[in-house]
């Protein structure tokens, strides 16, 4: 031990110096435990786009196709379903679409690319629950609408063209995912023509 | 000889010195009631937790395509292994039952105020891990109601307005819930948690062991020796480590040493609260589809929501007061805000006397209107959340909040009654 006297300033800058390194470090060292909890890469390619055939899509009738492990639905609607849409909206919270809840091309009325085919994320935006399809006896739920979308979790209620109904816990519209038609019969989910 | 080497091992790690610091000679007041059965209670249910879930981890299998399997093998296939399970998801409900009475009893007689904070803080804290440790241990059957359940939590995350969306595919480890999401739970609920858990139990004695046990007159037992203190015939029968009395600045009055005396009394506690656990487990293990719920017999279908989603019954509470409120991010925020009341309790409870034997007659009223609020939350989140029930869920969660905001007003200038000098 030498008798030299203690430099305070000296070791408290030794001291930080070392607490800011030796934090950098950590920050570092953290980066693989929290990073390795991201997707892997096999998890993103099962995220990859599917492609569906609807060449048999009977009118009124909805198919759900597995998109990153989420139900898609695809519902060929009739034309009374698509005139429908026109007179409810002022029991909507968002019959504009305004909120980012599908792509550009989806943001009118009917809410997608070809009028009568309807293509959503078949879970309710309030707690991920799945709507169910009820295609006659919807009135039951709104008052002169046939058909629509009632989730059984907590009762939230969607339009057919997946606009949420006022005073239900759900905040938003349905989501329409990115899709893009390859010919007449064969709809890619997950992928259009702005990613590709 | 024996002697020789207790001494010679006391030498080198005083383990009988902490032993009568902690045990032998640890003085705790003499008027406990049963209310105070349930922090051993609760010791006794984590160390059934952590036996039979090693027990049940060497058969279950942590993935997606073999979780829900395994459990069927495990029930069906494994000599005693329903028992174990029975055990262990039973242990869980048990396990919220006790601590949900070891607060009510903390909140009773007051043992949350100064200077009993950190302990109350550590007991909360053992609260959230406990909670999120339930949660995660749910998913592992990989039933309908783990995935879905999980789906609805994990949502709540989601509510997070800008980080929400990433912030869940961060703890999912995939855009669904998926054996990468089960392979973590399972990590964090068999390693990580239970490894937390016990430390903050250790911290949680340690901190009660240093400000002292209260008590149902909520008043203290080491007095200041300032030579007013008389020691009864009683008090002078026992010794207490010399720790406490702080050099003899303390005099301690009214203390009967831990053990024997509370070592003998929680067995009895243990007795009565096995004969009921083995009730539920031989007879009951399902808890009425509270325990275990019944769409979690199916296994989880990622294309199929069951038609009613409802927590685990002790998750209810604070799952009503999430759906009370119609915006998702402020239902989670009151939600949280609700266990974060719990743990303000000790700097939103101003007054000074502690035991609601000695408070006003108002503060018995709002503590009796808090547990009104608590049970009815509970209920209300299991029913579905349509019309009356979700007025009702908002009556509650108003009246809940209303609890910690009465009591900050009328604490400051309350109408006490006299505390004794001595226990009673």
């Amino acid at each position: 031990m030498s008798n030299a006297p203690v430099d305070h300033g000296r070791r408290r800058f030794l001291t930080i110096a070392t607490s800011v390194v030796g934090g950098v470090g950590a920050i570092g060292a953290a980066v693989p435990f929290v990073a390795s909890w991201m997707p892997s890469e096999k998890a993103k390619q099962a995220g990859a786009a599917v492609s569906a055939d609807i060449s048999k899509l009977e009118p009124g009738q909805l198919i759900r196709v597995e998109w990153r492990g989420k139900p898609v639905w695809i519902v060929k609607r009739p034309q009374a379903m698509l005139d429908e849409l026109a007179t409810h909206e002022d029991k909507l919270r968002d019959p504009e679409s305004e909120v980012e809840q599908q792509p550009a091309y989806a943001q009118n009325r009917h809410r997608s690319k070809k009028p009568e085919i309807f293509v959503a994320v078949g879970i309710c935006t309030h707690l991920g629950c799945s709507p169910t399809y009820i295609i006659n006896d919807f009135a039951a739920q709104v008052e002169g609408v046939k058909s629509g979308f009632f989730c059984p979790c907590h009762g939230s209620k969607f339009d057919m063209a997946g606009r949420v109904f006022q005073s239900v816990p759900a905040p938003k519209n349905l989501q329409i995912p990115p899709y893009m038609f390859i010919d007449d019969n064969t709809i890619v989910i997950g992928e259009d023509e702005g990613t590709v | 000889m024996f002697k020789n080497l207790m001494s010679w091992i006391e030498y080198r790690l005083p383990f009988m010195d902490k032993m009568n610091l902690h045990v032998m000679q640890y003085p705790a007041p003499k008027n406990f009631n049963f209310w105070y059965f349930f922090g051993s209670l609760a010791m006794l249910v984590l160390v059934n937790q952590i036996l039979t879930g090693i027990w049940l981890t060497m058969n279950y299998v942590p993935s997606a395509e073999g979780a829900f399997a395994s459990v069927e093998y495990i029930m069906r296939d494994v000599d005693y292994g329903w028992l174990l399970r029975y055990m262990h998801s039973t242990g869980a409900s048990a396990f919220f039952v006790v601590v949900y009475l070891h607060m009510l009893r903390g909140m009773m007689y007051g043992s949350y105020q100064k200077p009993r904070e950190l302990l109350w803080i550590f007991g909360m804290l053992i609260f959230l891990v406990l909670m999120a440790e339930a949660f995660m241990g749910y998913l592992l059957p990989w039933g309908q109601m783990s995935f879905w359940g999980a789906q609805v939590i994990i949502g709540i995350f989601g509510t997070i307005p800008f980080i929400g969306e990433d912030l869940t595919l961060w703890i999912r480890g995939d855009y669904v819930i998926s054996g990468a999401t089960l392979n973590r739970f399972f990590a964090l609920h068999v390693i990580a948690l239970p490894l937390v858990l016990v430390i903050l139990v250790f911290l949680h004695i340690m901190a009660l062991h240093e400000v002292g046990s209260n008590n149902p007159d909520g008043i203290e037992i080491k007095k200041d020796n300032d030579g007013t203190v008389e020691q009864t015939e009683a008090d002078k029968k026992f010794t207490f480590h010399q720790y406490f009395t702080r050099g003899g600045k303390k005099v301690i009055v009214d203390a009967i040493p831990f053990h024997p005396y509370y070592t003998v009394k929680d067995l009895l506690g243990v007795a009565g609260f096995l004969l009921i656990f083995a009730w539920v487990i031989f007879f009951f293990p399902e808890g009425g589809g509270y325990f275990l719920e019944a769409p979690n017999f199916e296994p989880a279908n990622a294309l199929k929501t069951p038609a009613h989603i409802a927590p685990v019954w002790y998750f209810t509470p604070f799952y009503a007061i999430l759906r009370a409120i119609p915006h998702p991010f402020m239902g989670a925020v009151a939600m949280f805000a609700a266990i974060v009341a719990l743990a303000l309790l000790p700097w939103l409870d101003r007054g000074k006397v502690r035991s609601i034997r000695y408070r006003s007659g108002l503060h018995t009223a709002n503590l009796i209107n808090f547990c009104i609020s608590f049970v009815a939350l509970g209920v209300l989140g299991v029913l579905p959340a349509e019309g009356v029930y979700t007025l009702l869920a908002q009556i509650f969660s108003f009246t809940y909040f209303g609890f910690f905001i009465l009591l900050w007003f009328y604490s400051k200038n309350e109408k006490t009654k006299p505390l004794p000098i001595r226990l009673t």
